[in-house]
């Protein structure tokens, strides 16, 4: 089977400015996903340009924008794709080369809200307890992959990556406020009370729309919002 | 000698999964100026693929011992395993699990409050006489759990992070001595020395070196390709662990703690199989002998599907609570790899390769340990291995389920402060560079550049998948074997002349797959030779013509030598550091 790409290609070696390249690929009885697709163009053009690792959207290598959407293109099915298959890298960060973004700013904004369990009490000899009901309230936030397709098709990211922590982010803060066993949900609130790292947020739920591994940040920011505003009553 | 640039640090470690992270995490809070380098972001690391536990005998759901941990890796490892290490690991297991909850890990949770503990193949009670429930699970994303955990811990450490540099040389002066490595920045395609007072490879797997596979793309053996072509002997590299449950065609894993929660082995004919083979153990006895009972399943005709060649795995009787609940990922795999939802059908399954046993030769304190005038295990100075790449050895023939991501964590920490004090202790400052410290890095790059008439790198990497897969399966022969020899030297020959047509510096991902395919070569040679070698059959290594477990002639490590491709031996560690001697027995389950 053949399929056709439209692909965003930019080499800052050899390209004074990134084009779009219109090519085609022969594709086996075996690929199946965007990625195989990529991984088989590969073998004919080695300098196409894509990172990639677990081939089953858990590591958050391969976000790139797929027809316009952001997704992990080891988790797309080819079949079902509009052709020509138009891929970009990721919008909103720069980009170095061809698919591969620079990450810096959204990697920053995650260890900007202390993405570990503060828990100033010494640990006792065995677990610090946690029923399974509270350990409930961290599914749906701990998945995360880090992959970045929800802060990267977030307006208010893209407007101020600097200042903004962003969905990816945000719901990383949510993820130690529900923890039973973080005991600085004050010093985290104190944090992000500001009118950007927080409150850009308006509920344009992009980012609920992209996530691969079906995340709500939307929801998970609702709830430190809802925090904030218990703590000024 | 060419101007590269030079950076210095305490130590330098090289791969941030679950091992590499675990021993950052104790040189940095010792203080020590510590570089950590990644080819992929830390989180990405294949660690994070991991699903279904760690293992502890915490006996938080069912009474355990770690002595009993302690004798079903031992039976595991089919007596191959060093018992010192063992009997380590399995002492440790609850600290270092308990540890790990500290650090932050979302384990899920019994009523107690304590964190939930499911079966797992090999793991059992009172000496196997039934299976316990020791493999501590966060849902079934376990990996994804302890990593990103391991790198929140490293965040709030400060620990320094290299990522997107590939590590490409070992760096060992006139004395043998270890002093730091060679190393490509991705972005700009700069070569650099990295001085160190200790370095650490914890570079993981190199499953790459099959066809199927349910390792990631980078699980390239740079570790052992690094080693091999600096003098330093792989250990057991013909012991290559066979998922039994990978994705027919897909080669995704599907847990074992599927099994774990109740989930079974159907063939064609609808025939839980696997009571036939191990009636204590049923389809939780270790992956070696369950992979070994489906391929021949198969091979007599009792495979499922048009084709009859795969078996299946049905949990639908567990419930779609039980599976949304503990196995959510495993439903995710299924609908989008296999396309069955496994709340309604059974998942088509195969033995799939998974697991390295061997690889860089260690004691249990993470020192690499090498044959020198006579003596069969003597130090490397400055050089240590944990994880996946390295070879303690706790796994031996065979690992256990779950016992990978607690030798991480286990010989992580125990590396990490072996190196602390050998830097307080035996190398406060650095030791000199050897004058030509970069160039046979830079020659191998050279060579890349200039190379004419040869090979696309995708064509040879395949010829070698075709091979290893071929000759060094689930089964093996003489004559297979001694074929897989031949081919896999030819196949190493047109490797020295690959060509790529991207010449630029930044982020090319040509250059960086021709340097992992001269690691995936080393990683196949010392496979194909090392298992031709073996003259018995011993846990992942069934050799049809000799059946049986040989303990007069082959209780041994074998250790390949690259260079010289010579194969040497030494034994197998048989004193534990406490308890008693294990002595072998035959395997049954
Ligand atoms: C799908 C799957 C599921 C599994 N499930 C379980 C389970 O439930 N329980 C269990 O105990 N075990 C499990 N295992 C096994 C276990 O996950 C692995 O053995 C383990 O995670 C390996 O960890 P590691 O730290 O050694 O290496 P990895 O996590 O593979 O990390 C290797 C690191 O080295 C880096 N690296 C490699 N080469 C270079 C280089 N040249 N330069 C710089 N950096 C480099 C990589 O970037 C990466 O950071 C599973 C394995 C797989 C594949
Ligand atoms: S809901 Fe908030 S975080 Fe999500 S895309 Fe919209 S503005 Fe961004
Ligand atoms: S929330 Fe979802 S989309 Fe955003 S980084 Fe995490 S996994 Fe990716
Ligand atoms: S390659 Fe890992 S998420 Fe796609």
């Amino acid at each position: 089977m053949k399929m056709q790409f439209k692909l965003y290609r930019y080499n800052p070696d050899v390209d004074a400015k990134p084009y779009m390249q219109d090519i085609e690929v022969e594709l086996e009885p075996s690929d199946k996903k965007l990625l195989d697709a990529l991984v088989r163009l590969k073998t004919v053009d080695d300098s196409l340009s894509f990172r990639r690792s677990c081939r089953e959207g858990v590591c958050g290598s391969d976000a790139m924008n797929i027809n316009g959407k952001n997704g992990l293109a080891c988790v797309t099915d080819i079949a079902g794709l509009k052709q020509p298959v138009e891929i970009r890298p990721l919008p909103g960060l720069p980009v170095i080369r061809d698919l591969i973004v620079d990450m810096t700013q959204f990697f920053k904004q995650y260890n900007s809200i202390k993405p570990y369990v503060i828990n100033d009490t010494p640990p006792p000899s065995h677990e610090r307890l946690q029923s399974p009901e509270d350990r409930e309230e961290l599914d749906g936030l701990y998945e995360c992959i880090l992959c970045a397709c929800c802060s990267t098709s977030c307006p208010s990211f893209w407007w101020n990556p600097d200042k903004f922590v962003g969905p990816a982010g945000l719901l990383a803060a949510y993820r130690f406020i529900a923890d039973t066993r973080d005991t600085a949900t004050n010093e985290r609130l104190d944090n992000l009370e500001d009118p950007y790292r927080l409150f850009r947020c308006h509920s344009i739920m992009n980012c609920v729309d992209v996530c691969p591994k079906h995340l709500n940040p939307t929801k998970a920011i609702g709830k430190i919002k809802e925090l904030m505003v218990k703590r000024i009553a | 000698m060419a101007n590269v640039a030079k950076r210095q640090f305490d130590a330098v470690i090289v791969g941030a999964g679950g091992a590499g992270m675990r021993a950052a995490l104790q040189l940095s809070e010792a203080g020590l100026k510590t570089a950590v380098l990644s080819k992929v972001f830390p989180t990405r690391s294949h660690t994070v693929a991991a699903q279904g536990g760690i293992s502890a005998s915490l006996g938080n759901v069912q009474e355990d011992k770690w002595e009993w941990h302690m004798y079903d890796t031992v039976k595991g490892s089919d007596w191959l395993g060093d018992q010192d290490a063992i009997e380590f690991m399995c002492k440790t297991a609850p600290e270092a699990v308990i540890e790990l909850e500290h650090f932050g890990m979302p384990f899920d949770r019994v009523e107690s409050g304590r964190i939930y503990q499911r079966p797992f193949g090999g793991h059992t009670a009172n000496f196997g006489e039934k299976p316990v429930q020791r493999a501590c699970a966060a849902a079934d994303r376990t990996g994804h759990a302890l990593l990103h955990t391991l790198y929140q811990r490293n965040v709030r450490a400060n620990t320094q992070f290299f990522v997107e540099w590939m590590a490409l040389d070992l760096i060992r002066d006139a004395d043998g001595d270890v002093v730091g490595v060679t190393a490509l920045e991705m972005e700009t395609g700069e070569v650099y020395v990295l001085h160190a007072k200790a370095v650490l490879f914890a570079t993981g797997g190199a499953g790459r070196i099959y066809a199927a596979s349910t390792n990631a793309f980078i699980n390239t053996g740079d570790g052992l390709g690094m080693c091999a072509r600096a003098g330093i002997p792989l250990e057991d590299m013909e012991f290559w662990q066979f998922h039994p449950t990978g994705v027919a065609g897909a080669g995704v894993l599907i847990t074992e703690g599927v099994r774990g929660e109740g989930g079974i082995l159907l063939n064609a004919n609808g025939e839980r199989f696997m009571e036939r083979y191990a009636p204590t153990l049923k389809d939780l006895a270790p992956r070696d002998f369950v992979s070994r009972c489906m391929a021949l399943e198969v091979l007599e005709g009792r495979g499922a599907g048009k084709n009859k060649d795969h078996v299946l795995l049905k949990l639908d009787h567990l419930g779609p609570e039980v599976i949304n609940h503990r196995l959510p990922s495993i439903r995710e795999i299924a609908i989008k790899f296999a396309g069955v939802d496994p709340i309604k059908e059974p998942i088509p399954v195969i033995p799939t390769t998974h697991y390295q046993m061997g690889g860089i030769p260690t004691n249990y304190l993470g020192e690499v340990m090498v044959p020198k005038d006579g003596n069969p295990e003597v130090r490397v100075n400055g050089f240590y291995a944990a994880g996946e790449c390295a070879c303690a050895s706790v796994h031996g023939a065979n690992r256990l389920g779950t016992n990978s991501l607690l030798d991480l964590v286990v010989f992580g920490k125990s590396a990490g402060d072996s190196m602390i004090e050998f830097i307080k202790n035996e190398r406060p400052t650095h030791k000199p560079l050897p004058e030509n410290a970069a160039d046979f890095s830079l020659a191998r790059i050279a060579r890349l550049e200039n190379q004419t008439g040869g090979e696309e790198v995708n064509v040879v990497r395949e010829a070698m998948q075709k091979t290893i897969q071929l000759r060094a399966g689930v089964f093996r022969n003489s004559e297979n074997m001694a074929l897989g020899v031949k081919e896999i030297a030819e196949v190493a020959e047109r490797a020295k002349r690959t060509q790529i047509k991207d010449k630029s510096k930044v982020w090319n991902t040509a250059r960086i797959e021709a340097l992992e395919l001269d690691n995936l070569i080393e990683v196949a040679v010392a496979t194909m030779i090392a298992a031709d070698a073996r003259k018995e059959s011993r846990g992942a290594h069934s050799h049809d013509d000799f059946e049986k477990r040989d303990d007069e002639n082959w209780m041994k490590h074998s250790l390949f030598f690259n260079q010289e491709r010579r194969l040497d031996y030494k034994p197998v560690h048989t004193k534990p550091l406490t308890v008693d001697y294990i002595p072998p027995k035959e395997r049954t389950f």
